[in-house]
């Protein structure tokens, strides 16, 4: 930095390199290289008494792809995602909306009280879900039974609705936020001119504010759906260690089994399929709505 | 624009509930005077709170978290300002490449990065140590504070450098008593966010935490595993009185929708 001034007066590439390199040499070495470990990991062999074997053969994939255990799990995994996705979806939309209409302070009240949460510990909020379903005595049945809604308990720990439930709350200020981000761009007087053209509040929700907000929604969805269809502590709690999902499992054969290779690979099928699937559906997002990104 | 109507007030309030329902669940249970899980309907009491002091694995993950996230934050910084300030003024081949690269962490999920770490830093012995988990932490929140830092560079004034150095301003000393100050709101923010990420850490961190390094996200998890009892809530209790006091400080000051959204510039 003392010689050339790399830092102000060129605009030479070199320069920017300069100040670039301790963070990509930092991403190199530990990220790209353990991930490349870990591609690596997943076509070793593995046996209970020999452990890891470094070979190159199929067996761990070949596990995946055969075995009726995996396929359910791998479908469990991405139904529970696609929900929490819809659901976070089709509560946070209105509610951003709504939030976008109050005055300050409560705007600014809610929006703390909503956004909050995404700092809160994901444990601590886990378990309050945990000691809302309860057991017999669980907070969510008594209310229901209280009501009238249900004769007795429904069974939410240890089950799928269950872990839809939290994960959806634990995903929602990430929907909130990213349609709020995008109810920051619209401008209130289209809407405005169009009450005052005679349209009804549903016409004016249905071809003004829902296609402008769209983007906001589906890139919120984007995240939502890859956070949860990896999400660990929620599942493991509320899910307990019979349904597993992707997350849950690879940390069995990691640190319960010890079976790295198989934990691996299903980890390393997670990555893939996210990565498919996010940057497919982004490159959708783009061609669609290029005229809103501009 | 028109107002709330008394529908979209009630949705609002279940909305709230729901949002709020586990946290203040969690808050509750912490305070009951018996000796399981239950509502503190006779009173308040804060036996599960002293009871803490009895568990010292608690206290011991609590510095580990404190330690970890206060130097994994100033670190990444001396990573992620130069790279934030590389990236906000040079155009070059790359560069796109590049900050995808420096924001993957956002993308690649914490269970395969936590499995990633673990194998490489077994393979050099250093599994389960604090080193390790420093290391993997300043990459997991560089993202969060390099988005701050960038969004604070990119929007700063240029012209006040070029005095300087026209003045005859060293590089360093531009750095230092101009453009240090004018990036310093995105640096506090991206260092708190840095910081409350690495607090919060659990889905890595376990992969790679052993008894002695474990953070207190990873105490509360495994603790919870096996079974859940009113000590556990009054811990979580705590953590959520210090996340929310922390919270409304970040808010007050930056705004917090602002540091979220990764632009950090309420003032202007």
């Amino acid at each position: 930095m003392q010689s050339s001034s790399p830092l102000f007066l060129s605009t030479q590439t070199r320069s920017a390199w300069g100040l670039i390199l301790p963070s990509l040499a930092l991403f190199l070495a530990v990220v790209i290289i353990p991930l490349i470990m870990t591609v690596m990991l997943s076509f070793h062999d593995w046996g209970q008494y020999k452990g890891i074997e470094t070979v190159f053969i199929l067996k761990n994939w070949y596990e995946i792809w055969s075995d009726s255990y995996f396929h359910e799990m791998f479908a469990r995994t991405f139904r529970i995602a696609v929900l929490v996705t819809f659901i976070t979806m089709a509560l946070g939309a209105p509610e951003a909306y709504i939030l976008n209409r109050m005055r300050a302070p409560w705007k600014g009240v809610f929006l703390l009280v909503i956004l909050g949460p995404l700092l809160i510990s994901v444990v601590a909020r886990t378990l309050g879900w945990a000691l809302l379903f309860g057991g017999k005595n669980g907070v969510v049945n008594m209310a229901l039974m209280k009501i009238g809604v249900i004769d007795a308990p429904l069974p939410f720990m240890f089950t799928e609705t269950g872990v839809v439930i939290a994960l959806s709350h634990v995903m929602m200020p990430f929907m909130v936020l990213s349609i709020w981000a995008a109810l920051q761009k619209l401008d209130p007087q289209i809407e405005n001119a169009a009450l005052s053209l005679g349209a009804s509040q549903l016409t004016v929700m249905r071809r003004i504010i829902f296609p402008q907000i769209m983007p906001g929604l589906l890139s919120g969805g984007i995240i939502v759906f890859s956070l949860a269809a990896s999400a660990f502590a929620t599942p493991a709690i509320i899910g307990g260690r019979r349904l597993k999902v992707a997350a849950t499992l690879a940390y069995d054969e990691f640190l319960n089994t010890l079976n790295w290779p198989l934990g691996a690979a299903v980890a390393v099928l997670l990555l893939v399929a996210l990565v498919i699937i996010v940057v497919s559906s982004n490159a959708l997002i783009e061609r669609r709505y290029k005229a809103v990104f501009e | 624009m028109s107002k709330n109507g008394f529908i979209s007030l009630l949705f609002h309030t279940l909305f709230v509930t729901f949002m709020l329902a586990p946290i203040i669940v969690v808050c509750l249970v912490a305070f009951t005077p018996e000796g399981y899980l239950s509502l503190p309907t006779n009173g308040f009491s804060l036996r599960w709170f002293k009871a803490i002091g009895r568990y010292p694995e608690f206290i011991r993950a609590f510095w580990v978290s404190i330690g970890l996230g206060a130097l994994s934050s100033t670190i990444v910084l001396a990573f992620a300002v130069p790279a934030a300030l590389g990236l906000a003024r040079y155009q070059f081949r790359g560069r796109d490449a590049l900050s995808a690269l420096l924001l993957s962490p956002l993308m690649i999920p914490h269970v395969v990065l936590g499995i990633a770490f673990l194998r490489f830093f077994t393979q050099f012995g250093l599994s389960g140590t604090f080193a390790a988990l420093l290391i993997a932490h300043i990459v997991v929140i560089f993202p969060f504070a390099l988005r701050l830092t960038l969004s604070s560079a990119t929007g700063m004034d240029r012209s006040i450098e070029q005095a300087a150095i026209s003045l005859g301003a060293r590089d360093w000393v531009v750095f230092r008593r101009v453009t240090l100050p004018l990036i310093m709101p995105g640096l506090i923010s991206g260092w708190a966010l840095a910081f409350i990420q690495s607090f919060d850490e659990v889905t890595m961190t376990v992969f790679l935490a052993a008894p002695g390094t474990e953070t207190l996200p990873v105490r509360m998890f495994l603790y919870i595993q096996d079974n859940i009892d009113p000590l556990v809530t009054s811990v979580s209790a705590s953590v959520i009185a210090i996340t929310v006091l922390a919270l409304i400080i970040l808010d007050r000051m930056f705004g917090l929708e602002h540091v979220l959204t990764g632009h950090s510039d309420r003032t202007k």
